[in-house]
């Protein structure tokens, strides 16, 4: 039960943090991309776009190469550490939050742009504006980086290692109830890391939703 | 704000989860899934670490990749049972120590209908060729790990090379773990050859049975192996080899003969008397 308790923690504190580290990149990357005119933007956007579907696992495996100790970030001797997997998790976030918030970004900036230009603001102080019109679809996109950070499997194994009481997660508990044939276990586990990612989700969803019918008079 | 820097120190104490166990007064086992999967580790390192204070992180992976993950400076001590890759890891110059520390056996199991008709012989040699002539189902790890190896030389004893083997469809590599292998083997009827520490904690045996066992070719050894300093600047080779040193001690003999698993003792300790 004290192993439960400390697997359930540790996949929720490194998602958390992932999604914290990769909102912070993401949002002002994502609303920077729809705000300012340059040479590459839209190739950049593609790109972004694109690694929606970074396979986790090759993740993993350059994160693992790069900081093993005889690769180039080995001094950090980040390996096999929650510190590793919180890395992994940020990169996969970063492209989900920053397409989501660039898509909303463009709207509001199609929309809102003109005026805000007008009334004397320059793009830089555009930024923090627009985040505050799409702040709705923030939560969405927030949800959906956290989302892809809590059910991942094939990055946080090879960079945590599945050590147990220290890297091992909902998810490489799943993986190695399973390989030795403890079905059973695997899928209350299975149950327990649906229940809590649906939980989490309703209720920021939720959350968001009070405070967007709250704030509606202001905008 | 409040959410802000509630979050910070969120990261803060991550950063420290990371840094506390990078500190000197822990070590990385690269060991392999059949003894992790055993519970062996779970069981024993709990009184190493409450003697010595040294935690010992276990990164459970096949002899290949963990003694790969050595290779790299990546663990700071192995724990595995595949003689020639081991001896291949000494001559390559990346160990100083290699000890052994138990035996148990492998075994080969499979459906109880037993489609090849080797049930309850001792020659495991001549029950792939049982195996192979009535193209029953064969499952393969196919890792690189101690128990792939053990598999392919019997295999060899038999006059089949992987080369051979691989394009059988009845030969099936499915590239896991020991536990993969055989949920594989019990949801396909296959054989397979195990540790017998698995196939005992092992909890979906569906109708697997144990079909071979006792054959002298069957044993498995289990050396741990401390690494040369010269090829290892970073890692933490201090508190290794108290562990190794440990391993061997009448103290931790002692602890894995007396891990059991459903009354049975999984390990024969060895390293008085290495087999």
């Amino acid at each position: 039960m004290h192993d439960f308790i400390q697997i359930v923690g540790l996949s929720i504190s490194v998602s958390l943090a992932a999604t914290t580290a990769a909102t912070a990149i993401s949002l002002p990357i994502g609303t920077a991309l729809a705000v300012f005119a340059f040479r590459g933007r839209r190739l950049i956007v593609v790109l972004i776009n694109a690694f929606f579907g970074l396979p986790p696992v090759v993740v993993g495996l350059v994160l693992y190469l790069a900081l093993s100790r005889s690769g180039p970030l080995g001094f950090l001797a980040l390996l096999f550490t929650p510190a590793a997997m919180v890395i992994a998790q940020t990169i996969l976030a970063i492209p989900i939050i920053t397409a989501l918030v660039h898509r909303a970004s463009e709207r509001a900036w199609a929309r809102y742009g003109d005026e805000l230009i007008t009334d004397g603001a320059t793009r830089l102080q555009a930024v923090p504006q627009i985040l505050m019109i799409i702040r709705a679809d923030l939560v969405t996109a927030v949800l959906a980086g956290f989302g892809r950070t809590v059910s991942e499997v094939g990055a946080v194994i090879l960079v945590g290692g599945n050590i147990r009481g220290l890297t091992r997660t909902m998810t490489t508990t799943i993986a190695l109830q399973t390989s030795q044939g403890d079905l059973s276990l695997a899928l209350a586990l299975g149950a327990v890391l649906v229940g809590i990612s649906i939980s989490i989700s309703a209720t920021v969803f939720a959350l968001a939703g009070r405070a967007r019918t709250a704030g509606s008079d202001e905008v | 704000m409040m959410k802000v820097r509630s979050i910070l120190l969120l990261v803060a104490t991550l950063a420290s989860i990371g840094a506390s166990s990078a500190a000197e007064q822990s070590i990385i086992l690269a060991s392999t899934t059949s003894v992790e999967g055993s519970g062996l580790l779970a069981n024993i390192l709990p009184q190493f670490t409450a003697k010595t204070g040294i935690t010992v992180n276990v990164v459970a992976q096949g002899t290949g990749k963990a003694l790969d993950t050595a290779r790299r400076g990546d663990a700071d001590v192995v724990l595995v049972h595949d003689p020639d890759a081991e001896r291949e890891f000494v001559d390559e110059g990346y160990s100083s120590t290699l000890r052994q520390i138990a035996w148990n056996d492998f075994i080969i199991v499979g459906p109880s209908s037993d489609p090849a008709h080797i049930l309850g012989g001792k020659d495991s040699v001549t029950a792939l060729k049982a195996i192979a002539l009535a193209r029953a189902p064969f499952v393969s790890r196919g890792d690189r790990s101690g128990t792939n190896a053990a598999e392919l030389r019997l295999w060899r004893a038999a006059g089949r090379t992987s080369e051979a083997l691989n394009p059988e469809k009845w030969y099936r590599d499915i590239g896991g773990g020991m536990g993969q292998a055989l949920n594989a083997a019990s949801a396909m009827n296959a054989y397979t050859l195990t540790d017998r520490g698995t196939w005992l904690s092992f909890k979906n045996k569906g109708s697997l049975v144990i079909i071979i066992e006792g054959d002298p070719r069957l044993i498995n050894r289990y050396d741990v192996i401390e690494l040369n300093p010269r090829k290892h600047g970073a890692a933490r080779l201090d508190a290794a080899k108290i562990f190794a040193d440990w391993l061997v001690s009448p103290e931790g003999q002692q602890a894995i003969g007396a891990h059991q698993v459903d009354g049975q003792k999984l390990f024969n300790p060895s390293a008085g008397s290495p087999r």
